[in-house]
């Protein structure tokens, strides 16, 4: 038979898709449990990181042990109250972002991270000692100069001091807004405040470094050199979570409280 | 024997893929900032590259002359997939920062030029080893470029501090130009200006 028959030329076409198929099919079956594993152990490594539970020398084993004493609930943004109808773990902020029952649009002068969508409800992770609530973690994120920027700010229990912040998926350039996860850049964060003692939100990313001698030096920090836009954007991503518009009915509810027990 | 030395050690000098084939220079500029994307995109490639050859020489007694590249791009789709695959699995950290790049190895010209140009007209073993030399012609620009990159970028090499930057309390005022992908454009430039001056026959001749 001709190579160039129709028949010919149906027969390897056939044959081919259906042996690449089974090959790539089964790789993916294969390997899907392996990678689930991965990015749950991703996740949970960076939170507790911004918490400041984990180095970042420590092994991937000692891991789980660690995430015990991490809480996770699920925040309805709107009132800042938790709702435990949600299976916590189970939860997709990301799907439910995308999902139009289960999300808003946010309004164009609101949307600083902008973001156009974000679902009605986050989770957060609590870490209580003593029935004292000891670390909050928020999940945040808004867009870089490449790409949305993900990150984890760990907050005391006062709803106020920064006691961590990492960034963990973001597109930025490396060595300039790729930065963001410098262990130096991060380190600055602990103990900024965010509010005011009016409770007023006013932490601040400059650009350039910050005047240590100004009063409000404790709410701002540097910026990163080479990436206007990647500061620009760490900025306005914190300035939209930390509002009415985002964690802040929450943080305020537990300021008032003092404590996490919803 | 000469011709198994040929075929695969002549793509990493004499005919090197990028430096002379002027092929693979999109993922080259794009991965070239940090030592260990540049070691697992090489690997990558060394994989896609031979086994896509082997295949393409196996079945190229068969393959219908019109749907030639249709066959070749399925097949190097596929090896791409499966390497893309094991690298979420296996190596998280890495395949994130690859990011669209190794799925990106489907373009590359190298894996479909030498498919085309090569496993088409010769036998398996030849076509794999002639995948695998240009593989490695690839890696070692690739390795070349991002030595000088990430040694000079950020003063690092493989994530170690060689030259501790300023930013981590050290000397080295890192450059920031070697992180952005034009770097790899000059440094790719000045790497096969250096191999044309070395063997001369590979310059051009002009008109």
């Amino acid at each position: 038979m001709a190579n160039d028959s129709i028949t010919k030329t149906l027969t390897v076409a056939v044959l081919l898709c259906i042996v690449c198929s089974v090959l790539v099919s089964t790789a993916a079956v294969k390997l899907k449990p392996l990678q689930v594993k991965n990015k749950a152990l991703f996740t949970k490594k960076n939170i507790l990181q911004a918490a400041g539970l984990m180095e970042e020398g420590n092994k991937d084993a000692d891991v789980d042990q660690l995430f015990q004493k991490i809480q996770v609930k699920i925040v309805d943004l709107a009132s800042g109250e938790f709702d435990d109808n949600i299976n916590a773990e189970k939860y997709n902020q990301k799907a439910a972002a995308k999902d139009p029952a289960r999300s808003i649009q946010i309004s164009g002068d609101q949307d600083l991270a902008k973001i156009k969508h974000r679902a009605m409800k986050a989770p957060v992770y609590l870490v209580q000692e003593d029935g004292e609530l000891q670390t909050i973690i928020l999940p945040i994120h808004g867009k870089g100069l490449w790409g949305t920027m993900y990150a984890f700010l760990a907050l005391e229990g006062d709803a106020n001091t920064v006691k961590g912040y990492t960034f963990y998926d973001h597109g930025e350039t490396p060595g300039l807004g790729g930065e963001v996860e410098n262990r130096l850049w991060k380190q600055q964060w602990i103990g900024k405040k965010i509010f005011d003692k009016d409770w007023n939100l006013v932490v601040q990313v400059l650009k350039g470094k910050v005047n240590l001698k100004k009063p409000e030096a404790i709410h701002q920090a540097d910026g990163l050199s080479g990436a206007t836009l990647t500061t620009v954007g760490v900025n306005n991503l914190m300035q939209y979570w930390l509002s009415e518009n985002g964690f802040g009915k929450f943080l305020v509810r537990i300021r008032n409280q003092g404590g996490g027990n919803g | 024997m000469a011709k198994i030395t040929k075929v695969l050690f002549d793509p990493i000098f004499k005919e090197n893929p990028i430096a002379l084939q002027i092929l693979g220079i999109c993922s080259a500029l794009a991965v070239t900032s940090k030592m260990d994307t540049v070691y697992y995109m090489t690997l990558a490639l060394i994989f896609v590259t031979s086994l896509s050859n082997l295949s393409v020489s196996l079945i190229r007694n068969h393959i219908p002359a019109n749907i030639r590249i249709i066959v070749q791009m399925t097949i190097i789709a596929s090896l791409v997939i499966l390497v893309d695959q094991v690298l979420k699995a296996y190596v998280p950290d890495i395949s994130k920062r690859l990011s669209v790049f190794v799925g990106l190895i489907i373009t590359n010209c190298i894996v479909m030029g030498r498919a085309e140009a090569f496993a088409m007209k010769n036998g398996p073993w030849m076509s794999f080893l002639d995948g695998l030399g240009n593989a490695l012609g690839y890696g070692l620009i690739l390795f070349m470029v991002g030595f000088i990159r990430e040694l000079f970028g950020t003063g690092k090499l493989f994530g170690i501090n060689i030259l501790t930057p300023v930013t981590e309390g050290g000397w080295y005022p890192a450059n920031g130009l070697f992180l952005l992908p034009p770097s790899a454009f000059f440094l790719i430039g000045f790497i096969i200006w250096a191999l044309r001056t070395w063997k001369t026959d590979q310059v051009e001749e002009e008109n």
